[in-house]
């Protein structure tokens, strides 16, 4: 550059410095806002008679146990189905196809558009399919089942990772010996693949545990304690939903509601930041 | 990597039956996104039927029950509130992260980008119901109602803001480090050096990360539904309450019977037409053709 620049690179190396600190300074500001506030008011009403009491009066008082009896049963269906789902997918995908498969690449591209698929999107396909055309009903077998189709691409996606990042020379030597490709598959890849599984298990176990939208016509509303998996039931993030928009003088458990469920996401995603920098590279000690 | 063929045949009997479960699960996993596909437009052709898409853009208004369709409100409503987040989450977001990489002191570095992370683990229903008890009665007391496009607006904002931070994050990390080290030898300042060297060789990861953005604000339900407002119109300033597609199915499929029902799944129909055109886009963008 001929001209001098200094002036006017001092200028915005200035002004850059400025914004990009006070991004950080406003994203910072407005998380602590959000997570205090919650904190702040839901402390207070979080007691094990609140974890294990039913709800009364519409919620307005009384605590959330069959909430989170509901929440975890959907949670239970969800991964019961969607765990040999996506590890079979990840094990054809990443062990059984070429990356020029033709089926292996539909299969990705479709996973991707599931991906992308928006929750209410998931709730109108669990409403039409599971509890219309297969009769289940608004149950916890359904909301569980539109639950795994949404959590599929997430499972898949880093099992298949897992099973990559275990070293071909496993494959080649297990060929070598002759074993058949079950044992390899069950003695030596998924051991060696586990991380992988175990994060994308807790990645998918947050984003199910955190869905509203996809449950409210799958799962329901009904907030009595379930007698079986065909019964409605309300899943906690529903129980925020309807305490704030449809309860007036709901807010006091709905504040404690949203702190037991932050509490449980942030426990689930610490889980998975440590198993991801913790165990993923882990790898077989060989003797 | 080396992967075994299925078609070759194996001396023992469970690899037959591994195949086979393999391939009956991949099956299943890789209809899924087609089964939703034909169930939208199965429960939306009587909608298309008796009603036609052109009259889902011309009725006057949307009042199902004297049997009148119009989406175009909705539709302007998530297409303003993704808008709007986008163009605020999108500088704040990059920002982030350059934070994160050239300007944080190492020790705040680590702690901020947890912080993001924790941040984009948060369920949308805690965002709506802190934007609903916090954010609204603020907006409010500025201008009346309080609920609007502008609390949709931020709630989103704040909800999609992690999404492009990581996103950026990750495609920063990715600069070779020799570019920096080059700009460095050539006396560049912190910022032209990430303007004239970072931007460029990050290019094609920050579009993508605003992709998943913009897909993650049109598709967002909960947050948007709880702060608002609902009201069927096109919004005419920031402080008026809006109604989102997403919103309107969450809020009219419980009681929705026959045709109204079906105008719902045409709304699903429309709200994935945008997502696959998003999907499409950042393939594109990802074999690089934005710079041909």
């Amino acid at each position: 550059m001929i001209e001098t620049p200094n002036q006017s690179w001092n200028l915005r190396e200035w002004l850059a410095f400025a914004s990009v600190w006070g991004a950080a300074v406003l994203v910072t500001v407005t998380f602590c806002w959000l997570l205090g506030d919650i904190i702040w008011h839901g402390l207070s009403h979080i007691s094990w008679t609140f974890l294990t009491a039913p709800p009364e009066n519409a919620g307005r008082r009384g605590g959330i146990g069959p909430i989170l009896v509901s929440t975890g049963l959907i949670l239970g269906v969800c991964l019961a189905v969607s765990l040999p789902l996506g590890v079979g997918t990840a094990v054809l995908l990443a062990e059984f196809t070429s990356d020029t498969n033709l089926f292996g690449r539909l299969t990705r591209r479709s996973l991707d558009v599931l991906a992308g698929v928006p929750s209410i999107v998931f709730g109108l396909f669990g409403n039409a399919f599971f509890c219309k055309t297969l009769g289940l009903g608004f149950s916890i077998l359904s909301g569980g089942l539109t639950l795994a189709c949404m959590v599929l691409p997430i499972l898949i996606r880093s099992t298949e990772e897992g099973f990559r990042a275990v070293p071909d020379n496993y494959r080649l030597s297990a060929a070598a010996l002759g074993l058949s490709r079950t044992a390899t598959l069950v003695h030596l890849l998924l051991p060696a693949a586990v991380p992988g599984l175990l994060v994308g298990l807790v990645l998918g176990v947050g984003r199910a545990i955190a869905e509203t939208a996809a449950l409210i016509f799958t799962s329901g509303y009904v907030d009595r304690m379930p007698e079986s998996l065909l019964d409605s039931g309300r899943a906690l993030s529903i129980h925020i939903f309807d305490l704030s928009m449809n309860v007036s003088g709901g807010d006091a458990n709905a504040y404690a509601s949203a702190l037991v469920l932050v509490i449980m996401l942030l426990i689930i995603n610490g889980t998975a930041s440590w198993l991801a920098t913790h165990s993923l590279h882990r790898k077989i000690v060989t003797v | 990597m080396t992967s075994s063929n299925s078609n070759t045949s194996s001396r023992w009997a469970t690899d037959h039956l591994l195949s086979w479960f393999l391939w009956g699960t991949a099956m299943m996993a890789g209809t899924i996104a087609l089964l939703i596909m034909v169930f939208l437009v199965l429960e939306a052709l009587p909608a298309l039927q008796h009603i036609g898409l052109v009259r889902f853009f011309t009725d006057s208004s949307w009042h199902p029950a004297e049997g009148l369709y119009n989406l175009a409100p909705m539709l302007w409503g998530t297409l303003f509130a993704m808008a709007g987040s986008v163009l605020i989450a999108t500088p704040l977001g990059i920002l982030s992260a350059i934070f994160c990489h050239y300007y944080a002191p190492p020790a705040l570095a680590g702690p901020y980008r947890r912080l993001i992370e924790l941040l984009a683990g948060i369920p949308s229903v805690v965002y709506g119901f802190w934007g609903l008890v916090v954010l609204v009665p603020l907006i409010g007391e500025v201008h009346p109602p309080g609920p609007s496009l502008l609390a949709g607006i931020l709630i989103l904002t704040i909800m999609i803001l992690p999404t492009i931070a990581l996103m950026a994050d990750a495609s920063l990390a990715h600069v070779p480090q020799h570019y920096l080290r080059g700009a460095a030898a050539l006396g560049l300042p912190r910022w032209a050096m990430i303007r004239r060297v970072v931007f460029p060789a990050a290019k094609s990861g920050l579009f993508t990360g605003v992709i998943l953005e913009t897909g993650r604000a049109i598709g967002e339900t909960m947050a948007i539904l709880m702060v608002c407002g609902n009201v069927v119109q096109t919004p005419s300033s920031l402080f008026d309450p809006v109604r989102t597609l997403t919103a309107n199915i969450a809020l009219e499929m419980a009681y929705a019977l026959g045709d109204h029902r079906a105008a719902l799944f045409v709304s699903g129909l429309v709200l994935m037409a945008m997502i696959v055109a998003l999907i499409v886009s950042a393939e594109w963008i990802s074999r690089g053709r934005i710079y041909d």
